[in-house]
């Protein structure tokens, strides 16, 4: 029999229903009576609402803020000193904050009518002045987006330990400025919700597509003053969620509250477009950076000031501060230096609110703290890759602690870059560089080195105010009458492979194939409690916690099997599926006979929980374990048009024990190429007048498979001292380093030209506009040299 | 994300389409393949009271050769041109630009008529038959006309078209064995619109000597001086003009614009250069 436990590349269970279009999503699903909901939304980015007219004869089928009896606005709390809570009333109430905010909610047999409906509704606008931007809202005489606030701040805050003695003394010093762009997430499926009134269960079904079924539970109970016991979150199949699907939106509260209060179904579905302009709602950092350095190019000090572009409104359950909070705790990187300072601001403006989307800040941090590294390198005439070994922390510092806290469990950070190093061929690249390309392109290389903190539990959360903490996720596993099992876990499949990985682990402990493993997820009536699946947490938490239930059914199975045989539960090994004592042995299938059908065989004292088990994991170091990757690039940009192309891309990760190789990759190439999007293509611009300009895909490019390149993937296994099997999350890896290597790439093909691009996504057009500055720049210097 | 109620009229000839045209007030709008006017219904930018579908008209796919034109029909799609389903008059030019027009799902259903009625300035065809010297076949109620390419397109969306006026076929020069062509365009990626189209015709035979720059987010342009030196005195001459032309013409837009457009009109020069 083929091993199918952990380090098993076996094929994705899940893959074979959604390879023949037979997944089960939100817009699959048909019910009798079921009711299409639109969305009449703001097209004023900050306005008052002086009045809405209802069409006549759209009695029941239209509602506004005041029609919506009995429910209470989304406020997301925090107990981070100074941050303020925004009331976020899932239908604007008094005025409206941003452009996309739902005003009115219509009604109808399908979609089309339903619009036809918001179409024929009249909003008398009273135009406000718009904050368009953090520097806009930072302004002193700035207008306030929520008026009882005293600025525009939900917080000011970071971390200070002492720059100013290596700022006064450090012989090398870098300043720079970033900017990331706004993006948005882009699931393949955008958010949907259904719900219906379940006579049966007396219970509000609420069929969502959420990363957090059990937390989005709570959130609505919250808001529609509802018992808990009296909502189930049944997610069906999730598109992808990438963050965006683990906040509670203002649509899903309305669906329910729609179905609470007519006890019929009704289903909203997103489209590309709302997504595009009320879903542009992440990413969007500012930097100011000054960096200390010796004359190697070694790290003395770091100075940072960060603005982050937060919305409108802070999102339940992370809050508007995890974003922040992530930013000055990871800036430093895998870096060992002791001087730090960081400043965030946190800036209400008048766009949607701020998720966490994949790698949370590290796509920024990452691209701010490489840039600095190579611009290091190039003040001090040394190897970028050189200047960045000098400073990762090192295997045998390992446990270490970085200046920010954070606890790097294990690996070997520079023989990452140096495996990059290796596969990317520095030295002929260099070589390369020496001789001018036939087709006058100019060939750059990058490197990025990031730690990717995963399955952070309840100090970190703690510390960053969230009063959702994720404690123990549980997970139960079961042996069925026939030999089967069933795992049941509160996380949720989002198509990061957790049907296939759970299934892994418990065949590993249990040794019966994948098979005849079936797991169940997310169901909040079936499933037992998870915060749910975001911060790379699943595979090490219910992973972890599905480890745990197996050992324990593996036990009972034991005692059980050893009084059928006639032996000692020590005598008695599970192998290859089959139970065995000696030579002799029998099938999962006779003790679960036994235990369910026969219980006259059965030894006395049996343990009376039978076959299956709920059992929590946490942990016991709950500080995070730390995966971690060299990203290498190899680009050419033609310096005639601005246009990049990816000529080689490398990446060595460790992620600790990997469950499923296979699925440890599709991770990274598949976060690689939404790093690739963030790094070249994807930005939701915004005018002066808070309009969203990207509001088709013709305007918001994503990457597509003629703009990927076949990346090249190495792996390292150091496992985790302080997880269950040695795991470490993988699910945000990817995402993070493309923007940083690619762009050290292009500034080290533009370096002769004397151009340096600092923001993203590096469009030809930054880049011409940077190589055209350098230009200029050099011929006034000539001129006046001259 | 759902398009707002209108009529459907499946014309089954361009007179039933004028008809039909006619019968909405202006209100009606034609539809080709539907590849602009589909989202745009979706959108709900675009609100005809009555859409009338132009593909099961037989004579807009009619084809017609004299000895010295082509005529096609307007609603040929852009993989059939590719994949050379008419004769064709002018050396690859059409099935090359063709085959680089977004994605072959988009050219299945896109037509060249449509989208030179539609007037993208950064699609292909506008740039491509202004280039081209072409003339498009217009029907009106009160009959049939020609117009020049030259002043068919008013502005980025906007041609001379009547609301009641339907483009019917597209009449092209048929190229001399000795006529070359280069087209160029600047993508940020695989299927976009064109970020900038230089293209470039000489037929001395014919005497056809056009050097277009397109996708300016207007009308594209015709570049004479470019145009003469390339005439007169080849390629490189006509490289060594172009920058001043570009900057003059292009004065409006910045020096990056300029500069992505002065390069897709220099290599389209330097490739008809190699050819």
């Amino acid at each position: 029999m083929s091993h199918t436990g952990i380090g098993a590349r076996v094929r994705r269970k899940e893959d074979a229903r959604h390879l023949m279009g037979r997944g089960r999503f939100v817009g699959d699903i048909k019910m009798p009576g079921l009711r299409d909901v639109a969305f009449l939304r703001s097209t004023h980015a900050h306005a008052r609402i002086r009045s809405v007219t209802k069409p006549a004869g759209a009695e029941g089928a239209l509602y506004t803020v005041d029609d919506l009896a009995g429910l209470s606005p989304i406020v997301t709390r925090s107990t981070i000193p100074g941050y303020k809570e925004s009331t976020h009333w899932p239908l604007a109430s008094g005025k409206v904050r941003f452009v996309g905010e739902p005003v009115a909610m219509a009604v109808a047999a399908n979609r089309a009518e339903a619009e036809d409906l918001c179409d024929a509704v009249l909003v008398d606008f009273d135009p406000l002045p718009v904050i368009a931007s953090s520097e806009a809202g930072r302004a002193p005489d700035a207008p306030r987006i929520h008026e009882e606030w005293s600025d525009n701040l939900f917080l000011e805050s970071g971390f200070d330990s002492e720059v100013e003695e290596v700022a006064r003394t450090a012989p090398v010093k870098v300043t720079r400025e970033y900017r990331t762009a706004r993006q948005c997430m882009h699931p393949m499926e955008g958010k949907g919700v259904l719900a219906y009134w379940d006579y049966q269960a007396s219970q509000l079904v609420v069929v969502t597509s959420t990363q957090v079924p059990h937390m989005i539970r709570t959130g609505l109970a919250e808001c529609l003053g509802l018992d808990q016991a009296r909502i189930r979150v049944m997610p069906p199949d999730v598109g992808g969620g990438f963050g965006y699907k683990c906040v509670l939106q203002p649509e899903e509260v309305l669906i329910a509250w729609l179905a609470l209060t007519r006890k019929t179904p009704f289903r909203w579905v997103e489209d590309r477009r709302e997504h595009l302009t009320a879903g542009a709602n992440t990413r969007q950092h500012q930097y100011r950076i000054t960096a200390y350095a010796d004359e190697r190019g070694r790290l003395l000090g770091l100075d940072a000031e960060v603005m982050v572009d937060t919305g409108a409104y802070s999102v339940w359950p992370f809050t508007a501060c995890l974003e922040p909070s992530q930013i000055a705790g990871n800036l430093p990187g895998p870096y060992d230096f002791q001087a730090y300072r960081c400043k965030t601001y946190t800036v209400a403006t008048n766009k949607p609110a701020f998720t966490p989307y994949r790698g949370v800040a590290r796509p920024g941090v990452c691209f701010a703290m490489e840039l600095t590294i190579d611009a290091i390198a190039r003040a001090v005439g040394r190897e970028p890759v050189d200047v960045r070994a000098e400073n990762l922390v090192t295997a045998d510092q390992m446990p270490f602690t970085n200046v920010t806290k954070k606890h790097f469990d294990s690996g070997d950070y520079p023989a990452s870059l140096r495996r990059a190093r290796e596969m990317i061929k520095m030295d002929e690249v260099r070589e390369r560089q020496g001789a001018a390309e036939p087709d006058g392109r100019r060939i750059g290389l990058g490197f990025a080195t990031y730690t990717e903190q995963s399955a952070h539990g309840t100090s970190v959360f703690s510390s960053w105010g969230l009063s959702v903490i994720p404690g123990f996720d549980q997970a139960s596993v079961k042996i069925t009458p026939d030999g089967g099992v069933e795992v049941r876990a509160g996380i949720h499949t989002i198509g990061q492979g957790l049907e296939t990985t759970l299934a892994q682990i418990a065949s590993e402990i249990l040794t019966i194939p994948i098979d005849r493993i079936t797991v169940t997820l997310g169901d909040t009536a079936t499933t037992p409690y998870s915060t749910g699946a975001y911060a790379s947490r699943g595979i090490v938490m219910s992973g972890g916690a599905t480890s745990k239930a197996a050992q324990v059914v593996a036990g009972q199975v034991r005692r059980i099997a050893a009084h059928l045989m006639k032996c000692t539960p020590e005598e008695v090994e599970l192998k290859d599926g089959r139970i065995f004592a000696g030579n002799r042995s029998i099938t999962f299938a006779d003790v679960g006979f036994a235990w369910y059908m026969r219980p006259d065989l059965l030894p006395a004292g049996v343990d009376s929980r039978g076959l299956e088990a709920t059992e929590a994991y946490k942990p016991d170091v709950d500080s995070g374990v730390f995966s971690y990757a060299t990203h290498a690039a190899v680009v050419a940009v033609d310096p005639k048009t601005g246009m990049v192309e990816i000529l080689d891309y490398v990446i060595v990760e460790d992620c600790g024990r990997r469950v499923n190789p296979m699925i440890v990759e599709g991770q990274a190439y598949g976060g690689t190429a939404q790093g690739i999007g963030t790094a070249l293509f994807e930005e939701s611009p915004y005018d002066d007048l808070g309009q969203p300009l990207a509001s088709t895909l013709l305007d918001y490019l994503l990457p597509g498979p003629t703009e990927l390149p076949s990346i090249r993937m190495d792996h390292f296994e150091t496992l985790s001292p302080y997880s269950a099997h040695g795991i470490k999350g993988v699910g945000e890896g990817g995402a993070i380093a493309p923007p940083a290597a690619i762009v050290n790439a292009i500034n080290d093909a533009l370096a002769p030209l004397g151009a340096e691009l600092t923001q993203i996504p590096a469009t030809p057009e930054r880049i011409l506009a940077a190589i055209l500055a350098a230009k200029g720049q050099m011929e006034k210097s000539r001129e006046t040299a001259a | 994300m759902k398009a707002p109620v209108f009529d459907y009229h499946r014309a089954r000839s361009v007179q039933d389409a004028l008809a039909a045209l006619a019968d909405g007030n202006g209100d009606a709008k034609p539809m080709a393949g539907g590849c602009s006017l589909g989202p745009m219904l979706n959108l709900r930018l675009a609100r005809p009271t009555r859409v009338v579908d132009l593909r099961h008209a037989p004579e807009l796919r009619r084809v017609e050769e004299t000895s010295d034109r082509l005529i096609i029909g307007a609603l040929w799609t852009h993989a059939e041109i590719e994949d050379g389903a008419m004769p064709c008059a002018t050396n690859g030019f059409l099935p090359s630009v063709a085959h680089g027009i977004a994605y072959r799902a988009v050219r299945n259903r896109g037509t060249i008529g449509g989208s030179v009625a539609h007037a993208d300035p950064a699609a292909d065809w506008i740039s491509t038959l202004l280039t081209l010297d072409a003339r498009l076949l217009i029907h009106a109620p009160d009959g049939e006309r020609q117009a020049s390419i030259d002043t068919f397109m008013l502005g980025g969306y906007s041609t001379e078209l009547g609301d009641d006026e339907l483009l019917t076929g597209i009449v092209l020069p048929k190229l001399s064995s000795r006529g070359r062509w280069a087209y160029h365009k600047i993508c940020r990626k695989t299927g976009e619109f064109a970020k900038a189209i230089g293209a470039v015709l000489h037929d001395p035979e014919r005497g056809l000597t056009r050097v277009v720059c397109g996708a300016i987010e207007r009308t594209p342009i015709l570049l004479e001086e470019t145009s003469a030196a390339l005439g007169r005195a080849g390629p490189q001459a006509a490289a060594a003009v172009l920058r001043d032309e570009i900057d003059r013409r292009l004065s409006d837009h910045d020096a990056v614009f300029r500069q992505m457009h002065h390069t897709a009109v220099d290599r389209a020069l330097a490739e008809l250069g190699s050819k």
